[in-house]
């Protein structure tokens, strides 16, 4: 890992600048939740006499889900950490931990949308609703395919073990697992807890 | 691994987001379990808002590793553009649309002011 070579170096700065290029690509995703948070607040109070987030959401429950997500995207950088050091075996370890943490959130936000949908408070009842299926969902769809995703990579590596390009996969990987837990922070903050105040 | 400094990085990220997280909770769970009556909504709304901009920090910093970056630090530079366009997206939005729904209250239409 530490030979200094001509050849390395490039190697080096290709990866550098894939990294760069895939943070430019977070950086827009956080656009993208943005405008939906800005929808959602601006919809916040158009509940067409229907069921507010007061009456529809429970604290205990979303606080697991954020405990189970920030766990995962602490296990996620230790996984990089593994791979970076060539520890093959506490890569999956922390990796394996990542996908079932993820898969977790992702059951129980599909149970709480299964519920919303059928207590009546669906996507079609109000603005509120609209605008919270549409931001919360879209999180819920970027769990999906990380989750698939962290399938992908578990494959590669036990395939093909902890070269440079599974190391470059995981890095990135390691980064939209992090986003997506900054963007569950405020999904966290804003429409749960400002929801039921 | 388990002995090196971007370890304890991640450990100390972890901990200090537990914590806004639990702190945020509860003050939350208190307010709504005593009816809604312990806080203030403005209290509750900056304290919730700093907290997860606290922990967005916290984050970038120890699990992003934004702080050990490079010259010219090009992360950090993608990342204040983004936050720009974000604020004026996301505090534009609330503002005009407040804006509109206050002159709205001032445009119910009463019989006089119909034209037909």
């Amino acid at each position: 890992m530490t030979k200094v070579s001509p050849m390395h170096k490039e190697i080096d700065e290709e990866t550098a600048t894939s990294l760069l290029g895939f943070w430019v690509y977070m950086m827009t995703d956080c656009i993208l939740f943005a405008s939906l948070f800005a929808v959602f607040i601006v919809l916040k109070n158009n509940t067409a006499g229907g069921r507010n987030g007061a009456e529809l959401f429970s604290l205990p429950f979303v606080l697991m889900q954020t405990l189970i997500l920030l766990t995962s995207s602490f296990t996620s950088g230790l996984a990089m950490l593994a791979a970076q050091r060539s520890r093959i075996k506490d890569t999956f370890i922390w990796l394996g931990a990542t996908g079932v943490l993820g898969a977790s959130f992702l059951a129980l936000e599909i149970n709480e949308f299964a519920k919303l949908d059928h207590s009546g408070s669906s996507w079609r009842t109000s603005g509120f609703l609209s605008s919270y299926f549409t931001l919360v969902g879209t999180h819920g769809l970027h769990i999906t395919v990380g989750l698939l995703w962290l399938g992908g990579i578990l494959v590669y590596i036990y395939k093909k073990g902890l070269n440079e390009t599974s190391v470059k996969r995981l890095t990135m990987f390691s980064i939209f697992w992090h986003f997506l837990d900054v963007v569950w922070i405020f999904i966290f903050s804003v429409v749960y807890l400002l929801g039921v105040i | 691994m388990y002995r090196s400094k971007a370890f304890k990085a991640y450990v100390t990220g972890f901990v200090l987001s537990l914590i806004s997280t639990l702190i945020a909770w509860s003050v939350v769970n208190a307010h709504v379990t005593s009816g809604h009556r312990r806080y203030s909504h403005l209290f509750i709304n900056v304290l919730v808002l700093s907290l997860a901009i606290l922990q967005l920090v916290v984050q970038l910093i120890f699990f992003l590793h934004l702080g050990r970056e490079k010259k010219p630090r090009w992360n950090l530079q993608a990342l204040l553009a983004a936050v720009g366009i974000i604020i004026i997206l996301v505090v534009g939005s609330i503002w005009i649309m407040n804006n509109l729904n206050y002159s709205m209250m001032n445009m119910v239409p009463t019989q006089e002011d119909q034209p037909f």
